[in-house]
């Protein structure tokens, strides 16, 4: 029987009382009617009036509550992270490598975000220098244009799904025998390497495609036919006496950068009782960064530079007792005699290199290099490059297999051939006749948009991965953020598609280093503890054998035979800026802003000609004109570039990107169809052009800098190797005012501060910067890890046209005039007319001076004094001081300010639409570094000589119970400088190596007649020259 | 009374009453604004208002709305601050340093030229503030009790003085002016028909009745007034030209600029008064009041001011090649043959050509070339800042950071703008206050009217023919 249950008594007894109120849904009277009742409302004590008065008054309260701005709550940690703590930064090894660039790297990190990108010094091959790009690929992770997932036909899908129809949609290609192309980049990983050969052991059809934007194909090719060794080797120019360089920029593009700035600092410095420097001969056609550094500059055309390498191997084949060749007339013919002398008398310490990605030219060059015996010591042979494999033959090779039909699915990886191929529209053709087309890139770039399938790959940051850059040299990189979007690695995807064993990459990596790089060692016994000391030091480097040297068994009178021939007409050259590189970060607005370090454009590319040479054309800069090779035809706007050479057209590749996001898209124009592939291998080298002045409407390139020469000022100081040998002051004597006590320093004629009683005590540190203009190769990488640092604003191509650009350290870039001071007379120069052509620089072949320029931090700053509300100040620690939140903006400091160093916010550059940049969405503003202040509009700001850095080192020395020591804080700009040029330090500190520095006699303060005694001092430029002579 | 001789042209023209002086000067205030009128307020208003859209655009949206770099930090803003202080120099010393002297022809220009002091100073002052990058605290270089903490101004800076300077400048030139203009409301308020008039002219008028206490301690105070004053037209543009002299900046950093700017000042001042009084006089009627005379008095200042400015260039030039310091000769070969040679050459010609046609009296004497002259002195004296400013600031010490400058419209409507202001304050002056100090003028009638002067000399001659 059912069980019973009662509410109660009341239910139990039911009684009627109970069953009346059960009835009834409310147990006591409701007065509704009463309510209802229109007296009984008239009876109410609250009248329409109240309610109005009420209603009105809650409006209103509501409303002002409202106006109230919305209070951002930041929550603490609940469980903190063991290793997080809220204002401490965290530092990772990683390694950046890009396909063409490698740096090792420490990833600074805030609560959980990566904002710093600082050089590892435990790496012996970059040695804790970056450069441009590296610096900036921070702000890429943060790019609002990334996919937030896989695609498949355009719509978004799931991985398991994706997973399933590309895994399915591959056997088939391979089982219908056919093709399966992997085209990559040059991949230096050894992991992803075994992921790809596990692929292709998957599916036997398939095969590695090693495609680069710029390829160093020449290189390989030309090594196996001089050496049979098909392989990129190593370079040192830190041995190297004399540097011959045929137009390889590399300080800013060719092979490894970073690396060979390091080397190259190296070479150039004259520091601690160092008496010699590298001679540094570049023979380019348009100015290069190298260029721009060299100590002997030679001009040829681009078709002319072959003939120039040939004229030096003969001048060095007739010191060797060799066979000369003969590849036509070049510019250097005179001068090749001198160049190969200077080699001769430098055998074994030299080293010949050639930016051609002609394997002729390089036979050539390698011939050079080895009569001269520069194998085995500048050059090696053992220790190989994995940077660069691009294998142009094999691109060309897909081409036809892909318009044959042969290929059956085709998978690109960190490469991006539809924008950067020369012909594009053929590529695309054939690329719609593969049926499967899988995208791994990070965005819907110009490829991915023609794919079936995008499968974002992770930022570098949210990556773990190996690289092994040159043979025996290993290392890690390790994610430093969960990935912000649902991607995947691209070697993850590849090892998924290839049915891998591993869950993820993560493990297939440490097994594979278990298996292959931990027995390379034998001083640890443990994995586990290898692995965490290897991932601790991000590099791990074992020692290669051999000596490095070959026997050169090539054929030269076969390669000078095939060799370009100079020709009559216009050239061009393809080049890569020292900012956007390949054009693979393009989205970047710290690269698009970065001056460019030569020109000082930003934002743009452009046809850079030399200024006589336009007035032939009759155009002037901003025009645009047409340049036409064969059947590509492009139009651009015209720079008058210095130093060029005639009859030349430079064009920078990586711009006009048309999918690759906000900053990005449509800035400058593409380039690249210029480049083609002729016998087998890239060229970017075109003759035979023709030029016409289009009608279109001018295009206004933003400088950063307009003015070139220095006026005949000794605004960088400068002198030869030989001068200085015999006088340590040459070019740099004390700057001496006449006084009624005869000529003195400027400080001694001070009327209030002297050395004794200075303006200022600094009793515990006094910081300030050194910075040698020797070992300053103006490449720029300061400048954007300065605004990484300090939360630098973009502010745009307008903005940067009205000179109002914000960085804080900027980089000027003089040429030498044809007129001096010195012989204005002779030309018959009054002084009027004089300072008008001391404006023009030289034209034909022009002296390049970098110098690096931020806030001073003058100890009698003229900016201190003349604020009216003291929102710039000095502090005892020797620093020029800025509080934002004082300054009313009366841009008096900035006016007085002799460097001119000081930005002011002409407009709100944060969260504002009229700067589409990285300060206005949620995602790019996650770079911003949480120890500085985003500064709001009205306001002064400029270089604080990393001011949260000294306090940080202070504080960490501080809690360790000592003082900082020397080198332990570093700024933003020294840290990232790949040669070492900007030492920070405390004067204080008697044994620093600033105060070493500021001792040397080479060393000088900017401006120094004015007497404002900056903390910044440079040291004189040498140059390693004769005295009068190139 | 004071005896003066019949030789001495005489002040007032016309065989003009006590009565005649009331009703002549009494007659804008009381009668209906004539076509003229309008349309010159309706012209200024016009330009007023594209004050207020271009300094509203400039709040809303910050100064890079204008043409300013990284390079030039200051262009038009200060330029016109330092023009409209300037045009402000000349209400004080006439009012002040002639007062003084005993210059009685002061007596028909110092009330207009004191309205023009300090609507000038409005006009400068709105430019201090607008110039800022944060004007909504444009307070903070005051010297304030504040509760920042322990943030007091920095009295090193040249700004801070020209706080000062410029403040006690408005505040004395207002009381000085205030405190002559009380006769005059009195006379205004005793012939008021209206009742809003009258109580209007009572207050303004503070209770004046013209008793001999009322004039013994009104004569007091103008002599303690222009004492204060006296000093302030030297100092106040001293002070200005400080903002320079105090820098580091070739063509800035210079000693003989207090001396050099004051000169300036005067000189652009007086111009201004000519070209406001030539107008004033006409519309008004008042030729009677504002002779020839008087113009040419102003013009010997113009040319005596106008010849030290001239000097004070080629001064500058001289010191810059005498110096023999690069950054300074370069600033000035830059100024007159660089990118902006055109603003020095227009200054030069403006400057110091064009007033030494003075030299001429028929000249002097002609109203509407001194209009023109006024004119083109104006002119000079802005571009006189401007390639003060600019040239220097756009070539200093690094030649990488040479930069040029190019205004915006925002600018253009701001200066103009400025100018609306002043005119609307002016013309809104012309018409409610009067524009002859006509009490004190009359204190002059029997001693320097063109009538009594006839008397006399009919008088004496008489005597003469009785000897």
């Amino acid at each position: 029987m059912e069980k019973r249950y009662w509410k109660g008594v009341e239910e139990l007894n039911n009684t009627p009382e109970f069953v009346r109120l059960r009835d009834n849904e409310f147990f006591e009277h409701l007065p509704v009617d009463e309510v209802l009742n229109r007296k009984a409302a008239s009876d109410s004590s609250t009248t329409r009036r109240d309610f109005l008065k009420f209603l009105g008054f809650s409006v209103a309260a509501a409303s002002l509550a409202a106006c109230e701005a919305p209070v951002k709550k930041a929550i603490p940690y609940v469980v903190k992270p063991e290793e997080v703590t809220l204002g401490i930064p965290n530092y990772y090894a990683s390694t950046y490598y890009d396909g063409t660039d490698y740096c090792s790297v420490l990833v600074k990190t805030r609560e959980g975000r990566p904002i710093k990108i600082e050089g590892n010094e435990l790496s012996s091959i970059t040695k804790g220098g970056t450069n441009a790009r590296v610096q900036a690929s921070v702000l890429s992770l943060y790019d609002s244009a990334r996919l937030a997932g896989p695609l498949a036909g355009k719509k978004k899908a799931e991985w398991t799904a994706i997973d399933a129809e590309i895994t399915k949609k591959l056997a088939d290609a391979s089982a219908s025998g056919k093709k399966i192309a992997i085209v990559s980049s040059s991949i230096a990983s050894p992991s992803a390497k075994k992921i790809v050969a596990d692929f292709i052991a998957k599916y036997p059809t398939a095969k590695l495609v090693t495609y680069d934007a710029v390829s160093s194909y020449g290189i390989v090719k030309g090594n196996e036919m001089s050496f049979g060794k098909a392989v990129v080797p190593s370079y040192r120019f830190d041995n190297a006496e004399v540097i011959l360089s045929f137009g390889a920029d590399f300080l800013s593009s060719w092979l490894s950068p970073i690396e060979f700035s390091r080397q190259y600092g190296v070479g150039r410095k004259l520091r601690d009782g160092k008496k010699s420097m590298s001679r540094h001969i570049q023979v380019e056609s348009a100015l290069s960064l190298a260029g721009s550094n060299a100590d002997a500059r030679y001009k040829v055309k681009p078709s002319e530079q072959s003939a120039s390498v040939a004229a030096v191997y003969n001048k060095v084949a007739a010191l060797a007792g060799g066979s000369s060749v003969s590849a036509g007339a070049s510019p250097i013919d005179a001068a090749a005699g001198k160049i190969a002398a200077e080699l001769w008398a430098a055998k074994g310490k030299s080293v010949v290199i050639s930016g051609s990605n002609d394997p002729n030219e390089q036979v050539l060059v390698n011939a050079i290099n080895s009569m001269l015996g520069n194998y085995g010591s500048t050059i090696n042979l053992d220790v190989t490059s994995n940077l660069q494999s691009s294998n142009d033959a094999a691109v060309a090779e897909l081409l036809g297999e892909m318009n044959a039909g042969q290929v059956g699915a085709v998978i690109f990886w960190n490469t991006n051939p539809v924008y950067s191929m020369p012909d594009a529209k053929a590529f695309t053709a054939a690329l719609a006749k593969v049926s499967c087309k899988i995208s791994l890139a990070d965005r819907e770039d110009e490829t991915a948009s023609n794919c079936d399938y995008v499968c974002p790959d992770h930022h570098w940051l949210e990556s773990w991965g190996d690289v092994e850059p040159y043979k025996g040299y290993f290392t890690l990189s390790q994610p430093t953020i969960r990935p912000l979007f649902s991607t995947r690695q691209g070697a993850e995807s590849l090892m998924k598609w290839a049915g891998a064993a591993q869950a993820d990459y993560y493990t297939y990596l440490r097994d594979f280093w278990a298996a292959a790089i931990y027995p390379m060692q034998s001083a640890m016994t443990s994995f586990d503890a290898f692995w965490t000391k290897s991932l601790q030091d991000g590099v791990f480097e074992t020692a290669v054998a051999g000596t490095g040297a070959a026997a050169f068994v090539g054929n030269v009178s076969d390669a000078a035979s095939k060799l370009m021939k100079p020709s009559a007409g216009t050239d061009v050259i393809l080049y890569q800026k020292t900012g956007l590189g390949n054009g693979n970060q393009a989205n970047n607005p710290w690269l698009q802003e970065l001056p460019d370090p030569i020109s000082k454009v930003c934002w743009d590319n452009y046809f850079a000609i030399l200024p006589s040479y336009a007035d032939k054309l009759k155009v002037t800069q901003g025009n645009v004109i047409e340049v036409k090779v064969g059947n590509v035809s492009i139009k651009g706007p015209v720079l008058l570039q210095p130093a060029m050479a005639d009859n030349t057209i430079a064009v920078a590749v990586g711009y006009g990107r048309t999918n690759v996001g906000k900053a990005g898209n449509g800035v400058g124009f593409n380039a690249y169809p210029f480049a083609s592939l002729t016998n087998g291998a890239f060229s970017y080298v075109a003759a035979g052009a023709t030029v016409a002045k289009t009608v279109d409407e001018d295009i206004t390139l933003a400088a950063t800098q307009t003015h070139h020469t220095m006026m005949g000022r000794e605004i960088v100081k400068e002198t030869t190797l030989s001068s200085w040998l015999k006088d340590a002051k040459a070019g740099n004597p004390d700057v001496l005012i006449e006084s009624p006590y005869g000529p003195k320093t400027p400080e001694k004629l001070d009327l209030w501060a002297t050395t004794a009683n200075p303006e200022h005590e600094k009793p515990n540190h006094n910081w300030g910067l050194g910075i040698d203009l020797n070992a300053c190769i103006g490449c720029g990488a300061c400048v954007v890890a300065c605004n990484a640092e300090n939360n630098v604003p973009v502010v745009g191509k307008d903005e940067i046209g009205r000179a109002r650009e914000m960085h804080w350290i900027r980089i000027d870039r003089y040429y030498t005039s044809d007129t001096t001071k010195e012989n204005a007379k002779e030309k018959g120069l009054g002084k009027l007319s004089m300072y008008g052509e001391m404006e023009k620089p030289a034209a034909d072949n022009p002296e390049v001076f970098f110098q690096p320029v931020m806030c001073q931090h003058c100890n009698h700053a003229p900016c201190e004094t003349v604020c009216p509300v003291a929102a710039t100040t000095h502090s005892s620690e020797g620093l020029n001081m800025m509080a934002y939140n004082r300054c009313v903006g009366t841009r008096y400091c900035a006016n007085n300010c002799p460097y001119k160093v000081r930005r002011f916010n002409w407009f709100k550059y944060s969260d504002n639409e009229q700067f589409p940049y990285n300060m206005q969405d949620q995602l790019g503003k996650m770079v911003l570094n949480p120890d500085v202040v985003v500064r709001s509009r009205g306001v002064m700001e400029k270089c604080s000589m990393c001011v949260q850095r000294i306090q940080y080192g202070k504080l960490e020395a501080k809690k360790a119970g000592r003082r900082p020591g020397d080198g332990e804080i570093k700024t933003a700009c020294a840290q990232s400088c790949p040669t070492n040029a900007i030492v920070f330090g405390d004067y204080n500190d008697k044994n620093s190596e600033v105060n070493k520095l500021l001792a040397d006699p080479r060393s000088y303060h900017l401006l120094a007649e004015i007497n404002v005694q900056p903390s910044v001092f440079y040291q004189t430029k040498v140059r390693n020259k004769e005295e009068g002579h190139a | 009374m004071h005896k003066e001789s019949e030789l001495r042209p005489p002040l007032i023209l016309g065989d003009k009453t006590w009565h005649d002086i009331t009703e002549d000067v009494c007659r804008p205030v009381e009668s209906k604004a004539n076509k003229w009128w309008w349309l010159a307020f309706s012209v200024s208003s016009a330009a007023l208002l594209w004050w207020i859209i271009s300094v509203s655009y400039t709040l809303g949206t910050g100064l890079g709305v204008w043409g300013l770099n990284k390079t030039v930090g200051w262009a038009w803003d200060i330029t016109n601050f330092v023009w409209w202080v300037g045009i402000g120099h000349a209400g004080t010393l006439i009012s002040a340093i002639l007062l003084l002297f005993r210059q009685k022809w002061r007596l028909s220009i110092n009330r207009s030229a004191e309205a023009m002091t300090i609507f000038a100073v409005i006009c400068a002052a709105t430019f201090i503030v607008s110039h800022m990058g944060r004007p909504w605290v444009g307070y903070w270089p005051l010297p304030l009790a504040n509760q920042f903490g322990s943030l007091w101004v920095n009295f090193n800076s040249p700004l801070v003085w020209d706080v000062f300077a410029i403040s006690t400048y408005f505040s004395v030139s207002l009381v000085f002016w205030y405190t002559g203009l009380i006769p005059d409301f009195a006379v205004i308020r005793d012939r008021a028909k209206t009742k809003m008039s009258k109580r209007i002219y009572t207050i303004l008028s503070f209770g004046w009745v013209g008793s001999a206490k009322n004039w013994q301690r009104f004569e007091e105070v103008s002599l303690v007034l222009a004492g204060l004053s006296t000093p302030l037209v030297l100092s106040v543009h001293s002070v200005v030209s400080m903002d320079f002299a105090t820098s580091v900046i070739p063509g800035w950093h210079t000693t003989i600029f207090p001396p050099y700017f004051v000169a300036g000042a005067i000189f652009s001042g007086f111009a201004m008064v000519q070209t406001l009084l030539i107008i004033v006089r006409k519309v008004l009627n008042l030729e009677d009041y504002i002779t020839i005379y008087h113009i040419d008095m102003m013009n010997r200042i113009i040319l005596i001011t106008g010849s030290i400015v001239g000097v004070a260039y080629i001064t500058e030039f001289f010191i810059a090649w005498y110096s023999g310091v690069e950054y300074e000769q370069y600033a000035f070969i830059n100024r007159a043959t660089g990118p902006y040679w055109w603003a020095y050459w227009s200054m030069m010609t403006c400057n110091v050509i064009t007033p030494q046609l003075f030299w001429s009296s028929k000249l002097r004497e002609n109203v509407f070339a001194t209009f023109i002259i006024s004119i083109f002195v104006n002119v000079g004296m802005w571009f006189e800042r401007f390639v003060i400013i600019v040239t220097s600031l756009h070539r200093d010490y690094i030649p990488s950071s040479w930069a040029m400058y190019h205004p915006t419209w925002v600018e253009a409507g701001i200066y103009i703008g400025s100018i609306g202001l002043f005119f609307t304050c002016f013309l809104i002056f012309a018409r409610v206050f009067p524009v002859i100090a006509m009490s004190e003028l009359k204190t002059i009638i029997k001693s320097s009217s063109e009538g009594e002067k006839k008397k006399a000399a009919k008088h004496s001659n008489k005597s003469e023919s009785h000897a």
